[in-house]
């Protein structure tokens, strides 16, 4: 029934495959030329209001979410699945094939194949080759047929499924593609030091998102080069569920954190003209930390302390050194340099402070969630292992048909033999094995 | 010495191996082609070891990374892969004029490489977002890649030769100096697209792996993203082409070079035309 359908062939055939590929590959350039995601207005003044009002109609500014090419991709995915149904069964018939019921004709057409004669009568000569194959790695298996005796041995039958591992695999990530996307959600979120939320904004229409949990920036710090460019950033977070720490963990560019499959990475940051100065007094070794703009004077009162930021410097908009001014109840203010985000002690009538201070920073999160990644991943992972296995693994099959020959004494023996892939590699594999079949 | 002394040499050496097959095959010397390959892993020799010795000297400077983070060199590295690449090509089938057809690209890169005002050559600190071993696996995936389907546009020039210059055979004519049957060429060229492709997926997917850790996207469709996948479809209709009509000779031929364009616009016409993500690599 399936062979008269003409849409199952159309839908079968590599033609279209071809087709869809060509298209996919042309149509892809256009995203790459005309910039994506803009406001519609860049696209009028750059392209001008009719050019703009075609590329809205064909969904240009975001063509690789438009309708159409979402068409080309559930096209290649029908076009997939069919043939994959289409052709499979007849794979695993030629994997599962009794090949010991191949026809003698069929053997004498084959395109490898070599003849001798043996002395000695058959069942003899049958023993010797089985285990000369057996010595060679292969495994024969052996039937009795009209006149004579056929022995086969097979090698990497499997590997035919190498193909629709493939296949199959592109179709895994086409799946973990759009659960991530309709299941997942992208966002971003600005949180100052010292600041949590249980809310990030989704990256594209910036609508809020529920984490259904809080997430608190406790610290933030970048390293620079000499050259003063970004070495390397991190902020420690810390999760909280009904308002309890359950989780802290330090997270780097490149080294996100997940908590309930949302994950977050560092991706930037923004330096503030705050500051944040931590003061604990001793001998009492109570301590506090304060968040103070620049240049602004501060109080705490229960401790009879004053002090602000009163200078800094630093380079662009990167605070090195603060200059700290203290003021403990009546003594006399004291004014010290330090270095950002180190300590120092201060002494005082009858106690001390140590007290440190550094500038303020926002630490910026991509924010994912992405249920459908290791699906993702796994079919990469396929396919790469279909890949090896259809690329460098082939289907090798031999026959060895022997007859009794004329007057009984020898015996003649056909040696035949198939591969599914490389041929030109595998005449040198038949020509070796049949030296070593005939002795040479 | 420094490294951009050593692979400054490794230019010339390049040329001179160049030079040495030309004057193999065209005055069909056959002690040439000997020296030629000897040049060759000299060129090749001399290479890794200012790779090398350019890792050591970023470690010196306190910014130690692997010497594939920028535009020069990534060219070295493609320069290096498409050496190695073709020198076990010939070890392993000795097609004694592939060298010709192959050795001008590794030189080629050298030289831009070495010789281009718009590309810098110092070694710069990295970014945090590129401090990944994701980084280097897709780099170097990407250009085993890449040196797989250089050499098989080589092929594909190769291939034209031969059918516009049908060898006819001549008395005491050795056959090492005649380029082998269209068939096999053709072989060849196909062989090496099925290894630039498995590496060229593999490419793609640790670049998407790296970007999913950095940006928590796999997939963004920016520009080299999107490029790097229409090279993929290339290749990827060339394997399905052949397989249902048979495409061979002259359009495989084709599609090898069709392909490398495509692989050279992805690598580098897109630093240069368009923008995305991957700018770094245009520094
Ligand atoms: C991006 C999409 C695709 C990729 C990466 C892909 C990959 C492959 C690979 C690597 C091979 C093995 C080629 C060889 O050994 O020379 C292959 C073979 C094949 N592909 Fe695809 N393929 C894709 C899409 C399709 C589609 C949509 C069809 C639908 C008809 C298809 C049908 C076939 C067939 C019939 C074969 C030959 C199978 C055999 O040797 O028995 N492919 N494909």
């Amino acid at each position: 029934m399936k062979n008269n359908n003409r849409v199952w062939d159309f839908f079968a055939s590599v033609r279209l495959a071809i087709f869809t590929l060509c298209a996919l590959a042309l149509t892809s350039i256009i995203g790459t030329i005309i910039p994506q995601n803009k406001p519609g207005n860049w696209y009028v003044e750059t392209y001008g209001a009719a050019t703009a009002q075609f590329f809205q109609i064909l969904d240009i500014p975001d063509m690789y979410g438009s309708w159409w090419f979402l068409l080309l991709l559930g096209l290649l995915s029908a076009n997939l699945i069919i043939c994959s149904i289409d052709r499979f069964p007849a794979a695993w018939r030629l994997i599962n094939a009794d090949q010991l019921a191949v026809a003698a004709d069929r053997l004498r057409g084959m395109s490898f194949r070599e003849n001798w004669s043996s002395a000695g009568p058959i069942q003899q000569n049958a023993a010797a080759l089985s285990t000369a194959l057996e010595k060679a790695g292969w495994r024969p298996t052996s039937r009795e047929t009209g006149n004579g005796i056929l022995i086969f041995s097979g090698k990497g039958a499997w590997s035919r499924l190498g193909v629709y591992v493939v296949h199959v695999s592109i179709l895994i990530i086409f799946g973990g593609a759009i659960i991530g996307n309709f299941l997942g959600y992208k966002g971003t979120v600005m949180l100052p030091e010292k600041n949590s939320t249980d809310k990030v904004f989704a990256s594209d229409t910036s609508e809020p998102i529920d984490l259904g949990f809080e997430v608190e920036c406790d610290a933030f710090t970048v390293d620079f080069y000499p050259n003063g460019m970004p070495k390397e950033y991190q902020s420690v977070l810390i999760v909280k569920e009904q308002g309890k720490e359950v989780r802290r963990e330090t997270i780097e560019v490149n080294k996100p954190m997940t908590h309930r499959g949302v994950t977050f990475y560092q991706s930037s940051y923004q330096a503030y003209q705050d500051f944040l100065v931590s003061i604990v007094v001793e001998p009492d070794r109570t301590g506090k930390v304060f968040t103070i703009p620049y240049q602004r004077e501060m109080e705490w009162p229960e401790k009879q302390l004053r002090f602000g930021i009163v200078n800094a410097e630093g380079t662009g908009d990167r605070a090195t050194r603060l200059k700290i001014w203290l003021k403990d109840g009546e003594q006399p203010a004291s004014t010290f340099w330090l270095d950002n985000n180190q300590q120092t002690s201060i002494p005082s009538a009858g106690r001390s402070f140590t007290i440190s201070a550094k500038q303020m920073y926002a630490t910026g999160l991509q924010v994912a969630k992405d249920p459908g990644v290791w699906l993702v991943y796994l079919g990469c992972c396929l396919m790469l292992v279909g890949l090896y296995i259809a690329f460098f693994l082939s289907h090798q099959r031999i026959w060895i048909l022997l007859e009794q020959e004329q007057g009984g004494a020898s015996t003649n023996v056909l040696c035949a033999a198939a591969s599914s892939k490389n041929k030109s590699g595998f005449t040198r594999t038949f020509t070796n094995l049949t030296d070593q079949l005939r002795g040479r | 010495m420094t490294s951009s002394q050593l692979l400054g040499i490794t230019t010339f050496i390049y040329l001179f191996a160049t030079l040495l097959f030309v004057y193999f095959l065209v005055f069909k010397a056959d002690r040439a082609h000997h020296t030629a390959v000897a040049a060759t892993v000299v060129a090749f020799l001399t290479q890794t070891a200012g790779i090398g010795l350019r890792w050591y000297e970023s470690y010196d400077m306190g910014i130690g990374h692997a010497p594939l983070t920028n535009m020069y060199e990534s060219v070295v590295f493609f320069s290096w892969t498409i050496a190695l690449f073709y020198l076990v090509m010939e070890w392993k089938f000795r097609i004694r004029v592939l060298g010709l057809f192959a050795l001008p690209f590794a030189f080629l890169a050298m030289a831009y490489a070495s010789f281009a005002t718009n590309i810098s050559r110092e070694i710069t600190p990295l970014i945090p977002a590129l401090q990944s071993n994701w980084l280097i696996a897709h780099v170097i995936t990407c250009f085993v890649g890449y040196a797989a389907f250089t050499v098989a546009a080589g092929l594909g020039l190769m291939f034209f030769f031969k059918i516009a210059k049908p060898d006819t055979p001549q008395q005491g004519d050795h056959s090492t100096f005649v380029i082998p049957a269209a068939d096999t060429i053709e072989d060849l060229i196909y062989k090496s697209m099925l290894f630039g492709f498995i590496w060229l997926s593999a490419g793609i997917i640790t670049g998407a792996v790296w970007a999913n850790s950095a940006w928590g996207t796999y997939w963004s469709w920016d520009p080299k993203e999107t490029w790097s996948l229409i090279t993929w479809f290339i290749y990827a209709i060339t394997l399905h082409s052949r397989y249902t009509r048979g495409w061979r000779g002259k359009t495989m031929a084709w599609m090898a070079i069709l392909g490398l364009i495509s692989v050279i616009f992805t690598y580098y016409g897109v630093n240069f035309f368009l923008s995305g993500l991957h700018s770094y690599g245009s520094g």
